[in-house]
C-alpha cells in the first residue's frame, strides 16, 4: 500500500496547489478589479478611517487636508481649511470624498497614494505591517500654480465657463478653473444623508447660460463638472489653429501664400451659403494671405482651406492631437468630436460638415484642455508634451516615491509648421481679433473663437501662449454661451481680456 | 504510579515543546496585536486564552511523552499554531460591537478547544494500540450511518442557510458529519484491509482497466447511496464529496485499482449533475459559483462569498493587519467565512502560510501511514489524513471558487464545536498511530542495513512477530534538535 500512498500524498500536493494558486489569484492577480468593484465598500470605508495624505499645490500649500475628528471615521477631510471661497477655487482638481461612496477629481485618481495603498508604497505597508503602525496616505504635490489659478478664477468673474493653463514645455497643468464651481466641504460632511441630498442638489443646478430676451438657457453641465476636463463645446475659430496646421503641413501652404476669400462661400454639396461674422467681407479683392485670414478669422477663406484639405486630411490632424483618446491627468478627460470619427456627430462626414469643421463648427467639440493643447503644440515646436497634474508623490516621512517625468505625447506638425502658426497667432493678438490679449513688455500669440452653436448666445474662446519667443504658458479659456453675437460680446472683446490677464499673472514683468 | 513514568529509552520529545512555545507565541502575538489595534491594550481575556491553551498544550505533549513517546512531535504543535491563530481570530471578531459578528464567540471558541484537546489526551490514552479499532469496523459503520442519517430526521435537524447538516438536541447543535467522517475511515479501514485482495484481483479486464466483481460492488454502492442521500437530503455537495472522496480514496489505497477510481468519480459525476438537473437549489449554488459578481446574485445568493472575496482581495500580499479589515462585512466570518477573514488581515503570506501548516499535518499523516506496519493502520492513517485533505480543498476551494461554496468548516480554525472536537480526534489517531509507526520494531525492515552491534530491544515495542532481536536505533535527531527528520523511521538490523 506504500506506492498508493505515495501517490495519494501527490494527489494532496496538488489539491493545495489549487488551493494556493486560487487563493493568490484572489489577493495578488484579481485583488485590484475586486477591491475597485462598485459593490466593495471596504475602499471608502478604509480611506475614510485613515490618515489620508494632503493634496499640496506649487509652493508647498496644502489644500486638502486630513484633520482627526472623533467620530466613526477618525478623519475629517477638509478642503482650503474648510473655507469655501479658495476651496470652490481648487474643487474642479481636488475632487471630493463624500461618505455615500462618491469619490471624484484627484480623490478619485489619485487615491492609491492618499490612502497609501499603492504598489510603489509596498515597503512602507512592510515597515506598517511589522511595527502595527497605522498605515498614513502619501502627499500629492501638484503642478497647479496657486498665483495662476488664483488669477484665472478672478479673471473669469462670474461668468460660465473655463480657463485652462499649460506648461507647453512639460505639459505640467499650471491652472484648472470651472465655474461655477462648488465647495467640496460641504459633500465632504461625514452625515450621509446630508451629504447625498447636497450632491443631488448640486447635479441637478445647472447654470443659467446665454439668457436672450427673458428666456433662460441653462448649461447642460453642473458645478461639480469640471468643464476644462469633462465638458466639451464647439471650438469655434480657435480651431482655424488646427486648420491651418493641415493646410501648411499637408498641402505645403505657407503664411503668405495668397487664398480665396469670398463674400460667401456655398457648402460643398449643398446650397447653403455661409457669410463670415456679423456679414463683413473679408478682403475687397475676396483674397488674401493665411496669415491675414487666420488674423481676421475670415469664415469663408477656412471653409475653403479645410475643402482644400480634405477629410482624410482634417481627420488625420485631429487623431494625430490625440482628441479622440481619453487621457489621464490623472483625472480621466472627455474625447473630443469630429465628422466621422468617433463621437463626431451622426457620423456625418459629407464634404459639408468637413468645410465647416474648418471653422469650428458642424459637429465639432473640444474640451478646453484639448484647446489648450492645440496652443501647447505650437509653442512647443510641434510636441505636443503629455498634459499631467501630479508633479510628485511623497510618503508620509516626504520621501520621494515618484515624481512625474514629461513625456511627449504627440507630435501633430513639424517645428516649421509650429512657426509659421506662431508668426500667424502672433499676427492675430498683435493686428487682429485678439488685441486684447496683449501684455505690455511680452509678446503673446493666440486665436479667439466664437463659436454660433446657439446664434443667439455663442460660446467664446481664447486659446495662446506667451512669451512666443520662449513659450513659458499656453491656455485656453472658454465662455459658455456668454456671448451675443454682436462685437461688443465677442470672444475678441470678451474671451481675450480674460486670457490679457492670465498671462499678465502668469508672465507678467 | 508506573503508568506515569516515560518509557524507558524513549524520546523526550523537546523539539515538540520548542514548537509549542512558537505556536502559542504566535498566538499569543495575535491576540496582543488584536488588543493594540483595538483597543489600545491587552485585550480582555488575554491571559485566560493565552494559560487554557499553553496549559492544555503542555497537558498533550506531557501526555504524548507518556503514553505516546515515539509519536510525530511536529503534528501537535501544528495544530496548536492553527488553534491559537484562529483564537486570536475570534477573539478580535467579539471584541468589536457589530451585529453582524454577534455569533464571534472568544470563551466558547476556548471553551470547545479545551474541550477538544482533553478530548485527544483520552483517545491517546485509552487507545493503547489503534489496532485495537479494526473490533469496531461493523460498530463505526452504523455509527456512522446513523450519524448521517440524523440531520434527517425531523425535529432533530434544521436547516441552515439551505444545507441541513446540523442536529439540535436541547441548547446544544451538533454538525455530525464531522464525527461521522471518523467512523467512515475506520469503517473503511477495517472493510478494506479484509476485503482488498477480493476487490482488486478478481474481476475481468476492460479497456485495460480491472473492473471488479458485481457482487463486490455492494460497499460501494452503500456509500455511494449514502452520499447522494446527504446531497439530496441534506442539500450540502460538501460532506457529499467529504464520505465519497474518503471512501474512493481508500479503495484506491487498498486495492491501487485505477478501475474503482474511475467508476466512483463517474458515478459521483452522473450523481451530481441528476441532482442539477432536478434541484433548483443545486443549479444556485453552481450559478453563484460560476458567476458569483453577477449583479443579480451579488445581494442575494452571492452576497457571502463576494464579501469573502472583496476581504480577500482587500488583504492583498500582506493583510491589512490584526483588527485592520472589515469582517463585518462578511457573513460567518468567524466560522465557514474564517478563511476569508483570516486573508483580509493577514493577507496572502498569512494563508499561504496557513495551508502549508494543513500541509504539513497532513504530509506527516500520509507518511506515518506508510511507515506503519499493519493493513488497517495504513488504511486508517492514509484514510483520515486524506479526508482532511478533502476537507480542507472542498472548504478553501468553495472560498476561493474553485468548487460550489458548501458548509463545511475549516478544521481547528473555524469556531464551532463538533468541527473542533472531532478534528482533535483525527489528531489523536493520526499522533497514536505515528507512535506506532515511528516506535522501534523487533522485525527488520525492508532495506535495511546490516548493523554487527547486538541488539537492544527498546521496552514496550509492539511486538510484531518472533524475528530474532536486532538493534533499533531511535530516529536520529530526534530530541536533540529543534527539527526533527523525517517522519520515517530508520531501523537498521539484520535478518541472521
Amino acid at each position: 500500500m506504500n506506492a498508493t500512498l505515495r501517490r495519494l500524498s501527490a494527489v494532496v500536493m496538488v489539491m493545495f496547489l489549487t488551493l494556493m494558486i486560487s487563493t493568490t489569484w484572489i489577493q495578488f492577480v484579481a485583488a485590484g478589479e475586486l477591491n475597485d468593484h462598485p459593490r466593495n465598500v471596504r475602499g471608502i470605508y478604509s480611506a475614510l478611517a485613515r490618515d489620508r495624505g494632503p493634496i499640496v499645490i506649487k509652493g508647498g500649500e496644502a489644500i486638502v487636508t486630513s484633520e482627526p475628528v472623533d467620530d466613526n471615521f477618525k478623519y475629517q477631510r477638509t478642503y482650503s481649511g474648510g473655507d469655501a471661497g479658495p476651496a470652490s477655487l481648487y474643487a474642479p482638481v481636488t475632487g471630493y470624498f463624500s461618505v455615500n461612496g462618491t469619490v471624484t477629481g484627484m480623490e478619485r485618481y489619485a487615491n492609491s497614494y492618499l490612502a497609501g495603498e499603492d504598489d510603489s508604497l509596498w515597503l512602507d505597508r512592510l515597515q506598517n505591517l511589522i511595527t502595527g503602525e497605522e498605515a498614513q496616505g502619501s502627499s500629492v504635490e501638484l503642478t497647479i500654480d496657486p498665483k495662476i489659478q488664483q488669477a484665472a478664477w478672478d479673471a473669469l468673474g462670474d461668468r460660465n465657463g473655463a480657463a485652462v493653463v499649460l506648461d507647453p514645455k512639460t505639459g505640467a497643468i499650471l491652472a484648472m478653473v470651472s465655474k461655477p464651481s462648488y465647495d467640496p466641504n460641504t459633500l465632504a460632511v461625514h452625515d450621509a444623508e446630508e451629504a447625498t441630498a447636497t450632491s443631488e442638489r448640486l447635479i441637478n443646478e445647472k447654470p443659467v447660460v446665454g439668457s436672450v430676451e427673458g428666456e433662460e438657457r441653462r448649461s447642460v453641465y453642473g458645478p461639480t463638472i469640471n468643464r476644462t476636463i469633462n465638458a466639451t463645446f464647439p471650438p469655434g475659430s480657435t480651431f482655424k489653429v488646427l486648420t491651418s496646421a493641415a493646410a501648411i503641413e499637408y498641402n505645403g501652404l505657407t503664411p503668405t501664400t495668397q487664398i480665396d476669400a469670398p463674400n460667401s462661400y456655398t457648402l460643398p454639396g449643398t446650397s447653403t451659403s455661409v457669410g463670415n461674422f456679423g456679414g463683413f467681407p473679408c478682403s475687397p479683392t475676396e483674397r488674401m494671405t493665411l496669415l491675414e485670414a487666420l488674423q481676421d478669422s475670415c469664415n469663408t477663406a477656412y471653409l475653403k482651406v479645410a475643402t482644400d484639405v480634405g477629410r482624410d486630411g482634417m481627420q488625420r490632424m485631429f487623431e494625430d492631437f490625440g482628441f479622440t483618446e481619453s487621457l489621464e491627468v490623472p483625472m480621466t478627460t472627455s474625447i473630443g468630436a469630429y465628422p466621422g470619427l468617433i463621437g463626431g456627430e451622426g457620423d456625418d462626414d459629407s464634404d459639408a460638415r468637413i468645410a465647416l469643421s474648418g471653422i469650428g463648427q458642424g459637429s465639432v467639440r473640444m474640451t478646453p484642455l484639448q484647446v489648450a493643447m492645440i496652443s501647447a503644440a505650437v509653442a512647443n515646436d510641434g510636441d505636443l508634451m503629455k498634459p499631467y497634474l501630479i508633479q510628485s508623490v511623497r510618503d508620509s516621512d516626504l520621501e520621494l516615491v515618484s515624481q512625474t517625468k514629461p513625456s511627449r505625447y504627440k507630435s501633430p506638425f513639424s517645428s516649421s509648421t509650429a512657426d509659421a502658426l506662431t508668426d500667424m497667432m502672433l499676427a492675430v493678438v498683435n493686428n487682429g481679433s485678439g488685441t486684447a490679449a496683449q501684455v505690455s513688455g511680452v509678446q503673446v500669440a493666440g486665436k479667439t473663437g466664437t463659436a454660433q452653436d446657439d446664434p443667439r448666445s455663442p460660446t467664446l474662446w481664447f486659446t495662446g501662449f506667451a512669451p512666443a519667443d520662449d513659450p513659458q504658458v499656453a491656455i485656453a479659456i472658454v465662455l459658455e454661451n456668454e456671448g451675443e453675437s454682436t462685437l461688443e460680446s465677442s470672444a475678441g472683446s470678451l474671451a481675450a481680456p480674460i486670457a490679457g490677464q492670465i498671462f499678465k499673472a502668469a508672465v507678467g514683468q | 504510579m508506573t503508568a506515569l513514568r516515560p518509557e524507558e529509552g524513549a524520546p523526550t520529545r523537546i523539539a515538540e515543546a520548542i514548537l509549542l512555545v512558537v505556536a502559542l507565541a504566535l498566538g499569543m502575538g495575535g491576540m496582543w496585536m488584536v488588543g493594540h489595534s483595538l483597543e489600545g491594550g491587552l485585550p480582555e481575556g488575554f491571559w485566560t486564552y493565552t494559560i487554557v491553551l499553553a496549559a492544555l498544550a503542555f497537558t498533550a505533549h506531557i501526555v504524548l511523552r507518556l503514553r505516546a513517546p515515539y509519536a510525530d512531535q511536529v503534528i501537535l504543535p501544528a495544530v496548536v499554531l492553527l488553534n491559537s491563530v484562529s483564537m486570536a481570530t475570534v477573539l478580535r471578531q467579539d471584541i468589536v460591537p457589530y451585529p453582524s459578528l454577534q455569533g464571534a464567540n472568544a470563551p466558547r471558541h476556548i471553551m470547545w478547544s479545551a474541550i477538544g484537546i482533553v478530548l485527544a489526551c483520552i483517545v491517546i490514552v485509552v487507545i493503547r494500540d489503534h489496532r485495537s479499532l479494526r473490533r469496531l469496523t461493523y460498530t463505526a459503520m452504523v455509527v456512522g450511518i446513523v450519524l448521517v442519517i440524523l440531520p434527517l430526521i425531523p425535529g432533530l435537524g434544521r436547516e441552515i442557510n439551505g444545507a441541513k447538516i446540523w442536529i439540535y438536541i436541547g441548547p446544544f447543535s451538533l454538525q455530525p458529519a464531522e464525527f461521522a467522517k471518523i467512523a467512515f475511515a475506520v469503517f473503511f479501514a477495517g472493510y478494506l484491509v479484509a476485503n482488498r485482495d477480493t476487490l482488486a484481483l478478481a474481476g475481468k479486464k476492460f479497456l485495460g482497466l480491472q473492473l471488479p466483481r458485481l457482487r463486490d460492488l455492494g460497499p460501494i454502492l452503500i456509500v455511494w447511496a449514502v452520499s447522494l442521500a446527504v446531497l439530496i437530503g441534506e442539500k450540502d455537495l460538501g460532506t457529499s464529496l467529504l464520505f465519497f472522496g474518503l471512501f474512493v480514496g481508500m479503495l484506491y489505497l487498498a486495492t491501487d485499482r485505477v478501475g474503482w477510481i474511475a467508476i466512483g468519480l463517474v458515478m459521483f459525476a452522473a450523481g451530481a449533475v441528476v441532482a442539477w438537473s432536478i434541484f433548483s437549489h443545486v443549479q444556485l449554488r453552481v450559478n453563484i459559483w460560476l458567476d458569483a459578481l453577477n449583479p443579480d446574485l451579488i445581494n442575494g445568493p452571492s452576497f457571502q462569498l463576494v464579501q469573502g472575496l472583496f476581504a480577500m482581495a482587500y488583504g492583498g500580499m500582506f493583510g491589512a493587519g490584526w483588527g485592520e479589515g472589515y469582517p463585518q462585512y462578511v457573513p460567518f466570518a468567524f466560522s465557514d467565512f474564517i478563511y476569508a477573514a483570516i486573508g483580509e488581515e493577514l493577507g496572502l503570506t498569512g494563508l499561504l502560510a496557513i495551508l502549508l501548516v494543513y500541509l504539513v499535518i497532513i504530509q506527516r499523516g500520509l507518511r506515518h501511514a506508510i511507515g506503519v506496519r499493519d493493513g488497517f493502520g495504513k488504511l486508517l492513517a492514509g484514510g483520515l489524513a486524506f479526508v482532511m485533505a478533502l476537507q480542507l480543498f472542498v472548504v478553501v476551494g468553495g472560498i476561493t471558487r474553485v468548487i460550489p461554496l458548501t458548509g463545511l468548516t475549516l478544521p481547528f480554525m473555524a469556531q464551532g464545536g463538533s468541527s473542533l472536537l472531532a478534528n482533535w480526534i483525527v489528531i489523536a489517531l493520526m499522533l497514536r498511530i505515528s507512535d506506532a509507526a515511528r516506535r522501534p520494531s523487533a522485525l527488520p525492515t525492508r532495506g535495511a542495513l546490516a548493523d554487527p552491534v547486538p541488539a537492544v530491544v527498546g521496552g514496550g515495542a509492539i511486538e510484531v512477530g518472533g524475528g530474532t532481536p536486532v538493534q533499533a536505533e531511535t530516529e536520529a535527531g530526534a530530541g536533540r534538535s529543534g527539527t526533527p527528520d523525517d517522519a520515517t523511521q530508520i531501523v537498521r538490523g539484520v535478518d541472521r
